[in-house]
């Protein structure tokens, strides 16, 4: 029995720019603490709305309308007088494309520190600093080269710089939005390599595409389509024993295809759903 | 049968790659063209110039503040002292204003606010500068002369470098604007959601991310908008006053470099001597934009490897 870390209750999130979209239709999941929650559907189907939708990342956006709400731990996320900077501090982001800020390897991973003030000394810094880039397993690659910039990393470099600059700031929970999906397989093994070892002292949820990856890292599967939230289950059951149709469906549907895990596949993935329907 | 549609393939890809070869040469050319233009513009200046050179020395022409072609005194020291104080002035009244501006539209308007103080900033663009000129006239020149001059202790029309400035300020910081908004919404939301998701504020992700990764981009603005400003003419002539002396304070009439070329080119051309000496300063105009440009080149590219995301 393990703890629920983060909780969505109803969330409904609709899209009112030209044509209205409901891009979440009442999800109601709950993410278990401490372990790697992978969000899976095909492409389009709510995967990063839901996960934007957690920490409130999505309010960049213009034309977004929410209702339901998010619990972190006993707190909601949206009816609070905390600050949502605060928030976003407890729950952490990573973005699909590797984003290294335009500063020096060093300063992305302070950047948040700093922020916050959450440091000693300079030498506090340096030491944390080292600390979250070992962890992330970059600090071997990086130790002589601390000021050059960020962005001169190679992409799979840069996205275990990103896991560093979030998990500097010790997030409760971080957020990882496909984030292997721009790198080639070396890195992608590599990345998921780390998450791998973070996984038993974070709660971390994770979109992806690739079903294999979900097999491989998560410990529970959540299975999106088209907004609906299908089926919540561990990832064991979830591949082996589908209690759903449709999740029955998507798993074989994705087997034939093949493991490619590029858009494409994923995409042909959900036609063979829709086909495998009529 | 077979055959005849070999050949007739054949002949197309050798049409083909004909017109690759003509096309790509074109291109070329026009490129060239282009370098061939400013040679020969900076050629031709030079040597008109070239009959003032051999009667004054350089050093004597940038240094003198003595000008009266008429007496065949060429002092261009008032001019270049007036042209950079309206260009200072001008620049730091408008690039403050133009960087908040874009910030405002880029980051902080939405919806109809958005559309709305954008369409007006470009529809102040389109303004002619001339029309500038003429409602600085009617409105800021007596404001200048009756109230801020008065206020600050000095006499003054209202005409001079400070109403040029200001009025400058205004046709400029448009265009920059629109230029740093560009530059700003061209990046990538994973820098806004990277620096959020940390939990950063909005206004700690515009100053520490985004004028960063926009500043390469935001720099090359202010230089366009340094660029017009250098070589503005029309406004400067309309409201500078026209006299060629060393400005004694920022409410002082003068002369800038643009506005010694069409004070006088009418009258004077007919003297080879102040033609050529109008023509040094169209060579300085040129050499020095050429010449800001160049460096501006080297610094954007430094800020784009500092700064890059």
């Amino acid at each position: 029995m393990t703890d629920t870390a983060l909780t969505t209750e109803n969330l409904t999130v609709t899209y009112t720019g030209n044509r209205e979209v409901e891009a979440l239709k009442g999800v109601s999941v709950e993410f278990p603490a401490n372990q790697l929650t992978a969000i899976i559907g095909p492409s389009g189907c709510g995967k990063s709305t839901l996960l934007k939708s957690l920490n409130r990342l999505h309010e960049i956006q213009p034309n977004v309308e929410i209702s339901g709400d998010v619990l972190l731990g006993e707190q909601s996320v949206y009816n609070t007088d905390e600050p949502v900077p605060e928030l976003r501090r407890r729950i952490g982001y990573v973005p699909q494309t590797p984003t290294a800020l335009p500063l020096s390897i060093y300063e992305n991973v302070a950047y948040g520190l700093q922020i916050h003030g959450d440091y000693e000394s300079k030498a506090d810094l340096d030491d944390r600093v080292e600390h979250y880039l070992r962890k992330v397993n970059l600090w071997s690659e990086v130790e002589d080269r601390l000021d050059a910039p960020g962005a001169e990393l190679s992409t799979g470099q840069i996205q275990r710089l990103c896991l560093a600059r979030s998990l500097a700031v010790e997030p409760d929970i971080l957020l990882c939005d496909e984030v292997t999906s721009a790198l080639d397989p070396v890195s992608a093994e590599t990345v998921e390599e780390t998450l791998e070892s973070l996984k038993d002292e974070y709660t971390i949820i994770m979109v992806t595409h690739s079903m294999d990856q979900a097999k491989r890292l998560a410990d529970e599967v959540v299975f999106l389509y088209l907004g609906d939230c299908i089926e919540t289950n561990d990832t064991r059951s979830f591949f082996e024993n589908p209690q759903h149709e449709r999740t029955a469906e998507f798993v074989s549907g994705h087997t034939v295809v093949g493991d490619d895990d590029d858009d494409e596949s994923e995409s042909t993935a959900a036609a063979t759903t829709v086909a495998a329907e009529r | 049968m077979a055959g005849s549609t070999e050949s007739r393939s054949q002949r197309r890809l050798d049409r083909r790659l004909l017109i690759e070869r003509l096309s790509s040469r074109w291109l070329q050319g026009a490129g060239y063209f282009a370098i061939a233009l400013f040679a020969l513009i900076v050629l031709a200046l030079l040597y008109q110039s070239l009959p003032l050179l051999s009667e004054y020395s350089l050093v004597q022409a940038l240094t003198s503040s003595n000008w009266d072609p008429a007496q065949n005194e060429f002092g261009f020291l008032p001019a270049i002292v007036g042209t950079i104080y309206v260009t200072a002035l001008t620049m730091a009244m408008g690039t403050p204003i133009a960087i908040l501006a874009a910030i405002y539209i880029a980051e902080y308007a939405e919806g109809r606010a958005k559309t709305l103080v954008s369409s007006f900033i470009d529809v102040l663009a389109a303004i002619p500068s001339v029309i500038f000129g003429l409602v600085a006239l009617i409105v800021v020149v007596p404001f200048v002369g009756d109230y801020l001059a008065p206020a600050v202790g000095s006499s003054a029309t209202g005409l001079g470098i400070f109403t040029v400035s200001l009025v400058m300020a205004i046709v400029v910081t448009p265009f920059m604007i629109s230029l740093s908004v560009e530059s700003l919404e061209a990046l990538p939301d994973e820098l806004r959601e990277s620096s959020l998701g940390v939990g950063a504020t909005k206004w700690e992700t515009i100053r520490s991310v985004l004028l960063r990764a926009a500043g390469p981009g935001i720099f090359s603005a202010v230089l366009l908008g340094f660029g017009r400003v250098f070589g503005a003419t029309i406004v400067p002539a309309m409201l500078i006053g026209g006299q060629t002396h060393l400005p004694s304070s920022p409410f002082a009439t003068g002369q800038t470099l643009p506005t010694l070329i069409v004070n006088d080119f009418g009258e004077l051309m007919s003297l080879p001597l102040t033609q050529s000496a109008l023509i040094f300063v169209g060579l300085m105009l040129v050499v020095v934009v050429w010449l800001f440009n160049f460096t501006a080149m080297l610094v954007r590219r430094r800020l784009q490897r500092r700064w890059q995301y």
